[in-house]
C-alpha cells in the first residue's frame, strides 16, 4: 500500500458533491435532480438523529437478527492450510444476504419522506427479496425491476417476491440483467418520483446512494471489527468480499479503512476467465466511465458502449462498480482480484461439505480467493470473509451445472 | 455569432418558432441518416438534434431504446455520428445541429478530442442527458473553447433557484423537458409549461425550446404559442420504426410529419 495517503481524509468521502476523487458524483438527467437533493438531505438529517438509528438499530436487532456471527472456519482452515479463515454470517441474516441491512435503512428513509411506493432493481434476486420484505412489513406498494434472463436463472426468489405482495416486472431490453433493470428503475422513478421511493440494491448508483448504502452497511464491518478483537485478540490481516456493485465489500472494508495494516482484496466475477472478456470484473479490466448516475470503473467497448457480463452468479453480473471501490483501487488502499465461475463453483462445494454451510454463488466468489490467499499467509494470521448471503437461491443454478433437473 | 443564435435571430424577426426534430443517428440503417437530414430541413426544420446511439439510454422511453438498438446493431459509434454531420454539411452550411446523447461515449473518446472532432464535422451544440451543470465545469470550458454550445435539460422538478443556475451555465437554447417522465411520455399541458417559461424567462434571454409529449400538428402549435423552440422526437422515430422494411419511405414520411406541424405553427 502506499504510504502517502491520509487514510483519514480517504475514509471521510464522499465531498459534498458525492465525489470520491474522480469518481461518483450525480450524473443523472434533470428530472431526478431535485429528488436526489431532496433525498440527500432528508437523508443527512436523520443519519445524525437518534430517533431514526434507533429505529434502524431497533430492527437490525430484532428483524433481521443482528449481530450476525463471526465464525472461525476450522474445517475449511484445515483443509487449505494457511491463514486462519473466518466468515462473517450475513447469510444469517434475514432473507438470507446482506442486502437486508439496506433495505431496512431505506425502507425507514422512505416512510420518513412519506412515499407510499417503492420500486427496486435485482440481479440475483436478493435486493429484490430484501425490498419486497421491508416493503410488506411497512405497507408500501412495491415493483421490482429485474432483468428477463434473471427472471429465468432465480425463478426461486421470483416466486419469494410474489409471495410477499411485490409485482416482478421482467426487462426485455438491452442485455436482460441487472444493468437493464437499473436503467428500467430509474425510467419509472424519473416517471413516478412525486410519490415514489426507489431503493438501490448496491452502494452504486448517483450521490447520496453509494454513501447511504455504505453507511447502512457497515455495520457488517463495525461488527467483524470487534468480534474479531473479541475472538482473536487483535485486528484480522486481511478482509476478502465479493464485488458486484460492491454493497457488501465496502461494509466490510469501510469501517477498517484507516487500520492501515488490514489488507483489502475485493473479488470480481472473472467469469469464464479475465482474459476471455466474458466476465464482469470492471476494476480488474475496465475503465473509467459514467453509468448509472455516476463516474467510475465500467466495462464498456473502445466507442463508449457498455458491454454484456458473464457470471454465473446474477448478482455479480453488472458491468459497473461503486465510485468508492474505484478510488480505493486507485489509491491502492484495497486491491482487486477476481475468481472464475470455475473457481467460485468448486469454493462454493468445499465450502458446502467442510462446513456445513452453502454460500451464494456471489459469496462463493470471495471465499475461492480467501482460500487462495490463505495458502499463501502464515498460520498465526486471519481473513475475514464477507459471506454474503446463503446458497439456497442457487441450488436450481448448481443442480443444472450438475446435469440434474430437479 | 454560432448557427444557433443567427437561426433564433432570424426566426424572431420573422415572428416565427423553431421547429427542432431529433432523429437517432443511425436509424434504422446509416445511410438512411443524412438524406433524411435533408429532408427534415427542407420540410421545415430549422434546428436538428440528432440522437448519438447508446447501449443505456436511461432517459428515453421504448420507442428512443429501440431506435438505439437498431442503430447499434449496425455498429454505429460517436465517430460514424460525427462522419455523418460532415456529410451533412457538405450541402448543407447553415442549419445547426445539436448532438444529443449520454456522457459515456464522450467520456471514452476524451472530452477534447471530442470537442475538437465535433467543430471539425460542423456540430453546434451538445445536449449530455446525464451531464448537468455540477458536473460540467470542465466539460463546458473545453466546448467553448471549440465554439460549441452546451444545452442543459430543465424540467417541471426544477425549482426556481436551480432554474437561475441552468441559465447561468447554458448556451445556444435551453431545453424544457415538459413532462416527468422518459421521451415518449403522455401528452404536456400547455398552460403549465407557460407558466414555467416565465419563471425561465427571468434569468435569460436564452431562447427556450420545449420537448417531450409533442405528439402531432396541434400540439406543436400550441406548444409554439409560448416556447421560442418546439422539440419533436418520439414520434418521428415511431414513424423510421414503421418504415424498417420500407427505408426509401423513411425520408418521404417523416419529414411529411414535420411539413405539418410547420404549417400549423406558422398559421
Ligand atoms: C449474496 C450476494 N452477495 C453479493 C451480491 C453482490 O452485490 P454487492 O456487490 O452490492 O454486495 C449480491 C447481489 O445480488 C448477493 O445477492
Amino acid at each position: 500500500m502506499p504510504t502517502n495517503i491520509d487514510l483519514k481524509a480517504l475514509s471521510q468521502l464522499p465531498d459534498s458533491k458525492g465525489h470520491f476523487g474522480p469518481y461518483g458524483g450525480r450524473f443523472v438527467s434533470e428530472t431526478l435532480m431535485a429528488a436526489l437533493k431532496q433525498l440527500e438531505e432528508t437523508y443527512e438529517k436523520l443519519w445524525r438523529d437518534p430517533a431514526f438509528q434507533e429505529e434502524f438499530d431497533r430492527d437490525l436487532a430484532h428483524y433481521v437478527g443482528r449481530p450476525s456471527p463471526l465464525y472461525f472456519a476450522k474445517h475449511l482452515t484445515d483443509k487449505v492450510g494457511g491463514a486462519k479463515i473466518y466468515l462473517k454470517r450475513e447469510d444469517l441474516n434475514h432473507t438470507g444476504a446482506h442486502k437486508v441491512n439496506n433495505t431496512i435503512g431505506q425502507a425507514l428513509l422512505a416512510k420518513y419522506t412519506g412515499k407510499p411506493r417503492v420500486i427496486a432493481e435485482t440481479g440475483a434476486g436478493q435486493h429484490g427479496v430484501a425490498s419486497a420484505t421491508v416493503a410488506a412489513r411497512m405497507g408500501l406498494e412495491c415493483q421490482v425491476y429485474m432483468g428477463a434472463e434473471d427472471v429465468q436463472r432465480q425463478a426461486l426468489n421470483v416466486y419469494r417476491m410474489k409471495l410477499l405482495g411485490a409485482e416482478v416486472i421482467a426487462v426485455e431490453s438491452g442485455t436482460r440483467t441487472l444493468k437493464d433493470a437499473m436503467n428500467e428503475a430509474m425510467r419509472d422513478w424519473v416517471t413516478n418520483v412525486d410519490d415514489t421511493f426507489y431503493i438501490i440494491g448496491t452502494a452504486a448508483g448517483p450521490h447520496p446512494y453509494p454513501k447511504l448504502v455504505r453507511d447502512f452497511q457497515c455495520i457488517i464491518g463495525r461488527e467483524a471489527r470487534q468480534q474479531c478483537l473479541d475472538q482473536t485478540g487483535r485486528l484480522p490481516d486481511a478482509l476478502v468480499a465479493c464485488v458486484g456493485g460492491g454493497s457488501n465489500a465496502i461494509g466490510l472494508f469501510h469501517p477498517f479503512i484507516e487500520d492501515e495494516n488490514v489488507k483489502m482484496y475485493g473479488v470480481e466475477a472473472g467469469g469464464y476467465g479475465v482474459e476471455t472478456g466474458h466476465h464482469a470484473a470492471p476494476l480488474s479490466a475496465g475503465a473509467p466511465g459514467v453509468l448509472h448516475g455516476n463516474r467510475t470503473y465500467l466495462m464498456s467497448d473502445e466507442a463508449g458502449q457498455i458491454v454484456g457480463t458473464h457470471s454465473v452468479s446474477a448478482g455479480l453480473d453488472y458491468p459497473g462498480v461503486g465510485p468508492e471501490h474505484s478510488f480505493l483501487k486507485d489509491t491502492g488502499r484495497a486491491e482487486y482480484v477476481d475468481a472464475t465461475d470455475e473457481e467460485a463453483m468448486d469454493a462454493f462445494r468445499i465450502l458446502t461439505r467442510v462446513e456445513g454451510i452453502m454460500p451464494a454463488l456471489e459469496s462463493s466468489h470471495a471465499v475461492a480467493y480467501a482460500m487462495k490467499l490463505a495458502k499463501e499467509m502464515d498460520k498465526d494470521q486471519t481473513i475475514v470473509v464477507n459471506l454474503s448471503g446463503r446458497g439456497d437461491k442457487d441450488i436450481h443454478t448448481v443442480a443444472q451445472i450438475d446435469g440434474i433437473n430437479i | 455569432m454560432s448557427r444557433i443564435s443567427s437561426s433564433f435571430e432570424k426566426l424572431n424577426a420573422e415572428g416565427r418558432k423553431a421547429l427542432i426534430p431529433y432523429v437517432t443517428a443511425g436509424d434504422c440503417s446509416p445511410e438512411v441518416t443524412v438524406p433524411l437530414l435533408h429532408a427534415l430541413v427542407e420540410a421545415g426544420a430549422d434546428i436538428i438534434e440528432l440522437g448519438v446511439p447508446f447501449s443505456d439510454p436511461m432517459a428515453d422511453g421504448p420507442v428512443i431504446q429501440l431506435a438505439c438498438e437498431r442503430a447499434l446493431a449496425h455498429g454505429v459509434r460517436l465517430s460514424d455520428v460525427l462522419d455523418m454531420v460532415s456529410e451533412f454539411r457538405k450541402t448543407d452550411a447553415e442549419t445547426p445541429l445539436v448532438l444529443m446523447g449520454y456522457l459515456n461515449p464522450v467520456e471514452i473518446m476524451g472530452y477534447e478530442n471530442f470537442a475538437k472532432n465535433a467543430s471539425e464535422a460542423g456540430v453546434d451544440g451538445v445536449l449530455t442527458v446525464d451531464l448537468p451543470p455540477e458536473e460540467s465545469d470542465e466539460f463546458n470550458q473545453i466546448m467553448q473553447a471549440q465554439g460549441i454550445d452546451t444545452i442543459y435539460l430543465m424540467a417541471p422538478t426544477t425549482e426556481e433557484e436551480r432554474v437561475k443556475y441552468i441559465c447561468e451555465n447554458g448556451s445556444g437554447y435551453l431545453y424544457y423537458v415538459s413532462v416527468k417522465g422518459v421521451t415518449g411520455s403522455s401528452a404536456l399541458d400547455v398552460q403549465s409549461v407557460s407558466d414555467k417559461l416565465d419563471i425561465v424567462r427571468k434569468y435569460t434571454d436564452l431562447p427556450v425550446g420545449v420537448g417531450f409529449g409533442i405528439k402531432d400538428a396541434e400540439s406543436a402549435s400550441s406548444v409554439a404559442e409560448v416556447a421560442d423552440g418546439v422539440i419533436v422526437g418520439s414520434v418521428l422515430v415511431n414513424k423510421i420504426a414503421e418504415l424498417v422494411k420500407d427505408k426509401a419511405q423513411i425520408a418521404p414520411q417523416v419529414s411529411a410529419i414535420i411539413k405539418d406541424m410547420r404549417t400549423a405553427m406558422d398559421s
